[in-house]
């Protein structure tokens, strides 16, 4: 494992450079985009929202602040790491190097992306008052869940790509429709106590909500919580796995 | 023993299933239009090379040469039969491409090199030789997409070359760049081979394959027709081209 990460780590950094240099090639703003996106969605969903659930809401901000840090590292990884395997196809048909450090040099591209943002998020959380305490070394554990996750999703979905090229257009409605699904600018005590619990199977929300304990209430989130974000990252992934696993050696008929 | 195959068979899959969509896939399965033709792309080889063997693989397109090559490299699996490939296999397969058009030279020499197993000391150490090798010193900046395809092959030679493998596999590499740049290419790759290692090469010119191989392969739509002396089957294959 270490002499495989050890072999693999000069190709693993220059395919992750390639990807954060392809993104941002030939704009004015280059990485500053990966900031000032993120800001300029808060903006208009706080202009629009504030008025409709920010009243019942505390510190509305960071609340959806929080919702759009989580679900938008989750949407770039997988959305990238879709197309990860179709668009190396040239380098796979070729050479013989292991098909998942493309999907892992996208997702790497994105983390990277989502620590800047992150780091505005608590510029935010200092602004909007909110005392910064040890127990947010807490937001390490669902980070690392949401990263293992991406990777899961990511594997699926670049394996589906591989085989159906209609999957990005599906993914995209789906992407959508579960912007709406995560509360993220509402909150779920607007619905009855048993739908509530229905939001649990959303791995996202499970994330998010996790998020604004943290930060937010200022709890630390319960041990079947902690269970709840291991569950889907692991789930996640080992399908990811299994589906790389099983189509190895049959990706390069489809390419 | 370097390299052995035992009755290596390797199915390829072909028919109206890329590139569909789920659309498509559905009407297909519907109206059973949907052909996946299998067919065996090399259909039992039987071959063993030595330490220091230099064996040309001949046969017309589609015999199964390049599917070949890319189960010694193991980008892809025999199907059936065993293939055993003993040390570290370099395989330089049309090379120009899988070049990334919106990088750099310097950044996607890096890249190639990284991919083909070189280590970062290595490339920084020889990253002056190959551009200089590749004629290349002044577009170290330029975009690749501003490169004539000349250029991009004498560069993803000049990276390819500086391997270091116990196996060495050429595919149609030799014909590179124009005149100058050929001769100079293929005395680097000269000294390559003659280092001792052991070279699989495919190749349409039956000269070079006369100059230079010791053991042949001739295949015919993956059959293995003949393995052996590079004479007698460079002979009979050169005949069975002049009946047609």
């Amino acid at each position: 494992m270490i002499e495989k990460f050890k072999k693999y780590r000069f190709v693993f950094e220059e395919l992750i450079k390639r990807d954060f240099k392809k993104k941002y090639k030939r704009t004015v703003l280059g990485m500053g985009w990966s900031l000032v996106s993120p800001l300029l969605q808060l903006l208009v969903m706080g202009i629009v929202f504030t008025q409709i659930f920010g009243r019942d809401i505390p510190h509305f901000i960071i609340y959806m602040f929080s919702g759009n840090l989580i679900f938008g590292f989750f949407r770039e990884a997988t959305m990238g790491g879709m197309t990860s395997l179709v668009h190396n196809s040239a380098i796979i048909t070729k050479i013989n190097v292991p098909k998942y450090l493309f999907l892992l040099a996208k997702i790497s591209a994105s983390l990277i992306n989502f620590l800047l943002t992150l780091c505005i998020y608590f510029i935010f959380v200092a602004i909007d008052g909110i005392i910064f305490s040890p127990r947010f070394f807490l937001l390490i554990y669902p980070v690392i869940c949401l990263l293992i996750f991406n990777i899961g999703i990511g594997a699926i979905l670049s394996a589906l790509y591989v085989f159906f090229k209609d999957i990005q257009y599906l993914y995209d409605i789906f992407i959508m429709l579960l912007l709406y699904v995560s509360a993220i600018f509402y909150s779920v005590d607007m619905f009855p106590d048993k739908y509530q619990l229905l939001f649990n199977f959303n791995p996202i929300y499970v994330y998010i909500k996790y998020f604004r304990q943290v930060v937010i209430e200022g709890i630390m989130p319960s041990l079947q919580h902690h269970v709840l974000c291991l569950i889907y990252a692991l789930l996640a992934l080992i399908t990811g796995a299994w589906i790389y696993k099983k189509n190895n050696y049959k990706f390069i008929y489809y390419m | 023993m370097i390299v052995e195959l035992r009755n290596v068979r390797i199915r390829y899959m072909t028919g109206n299933f890329k590139d569909i969509g789920i659309k498509d896939y559905v009407i297909q399965n519907l109206k059973k239009t949907y052909v996946a033709k299998e067919f065996w792309a090399v259909d039992g080889v039987t071959l063993s090379l030595e330490k220091g063997d230099l064996l040309g693989i001949i046969g017309k397109n589609g015999a199964g040469k390049s599917t070949l090559l890319k189960s010694l490299t193991r980008i892809m699996k025999p199907t059936e039969g065993e293939l055993c490939v003993k040390g570290n296999v370099a395989a330089l397969l049309e090379l120009a491409s899988g070049f990334d058009e919106d990088l750099t030279v310097r950044e996607n020499t890096f890249l190639r090199g990284a991919l083909l197993g070189y280590t970062r000391k290595f490339m920084n150490e020889k990253y002056e030789e190959i551009i200089k090798f590749a004629e290349l010193e002044e577009f170290q900046d330029y975009s690749f997409r501003q490169l004539s395809s000349g250029m991009k092959s004498r560069l993803a030679f000049s990276i390819a070359c500086l391997v270091n493998p116990d196996i060495l596999i050429l595919d149609e590499v030799l014909s590179v760049g124009d005149g100058a740049f050929r001769n100079k290419s293929e005395k680097k790759m000269n000294e390559i081979i003659q280092g001792g290692i052991t070279t699989i090469l495919v190749s349409h010119s039956l000269d070079q394959i006369r100059r230079m191989c010791n053991k042949v392969l001739w295949l015919d739509k993956g059959k293995q027709i003949a393995f052996g002396e590079t004479k007698e089957i460079c002979d009979r294959y050169y005949e069975s081209l002049q009946i047609k």
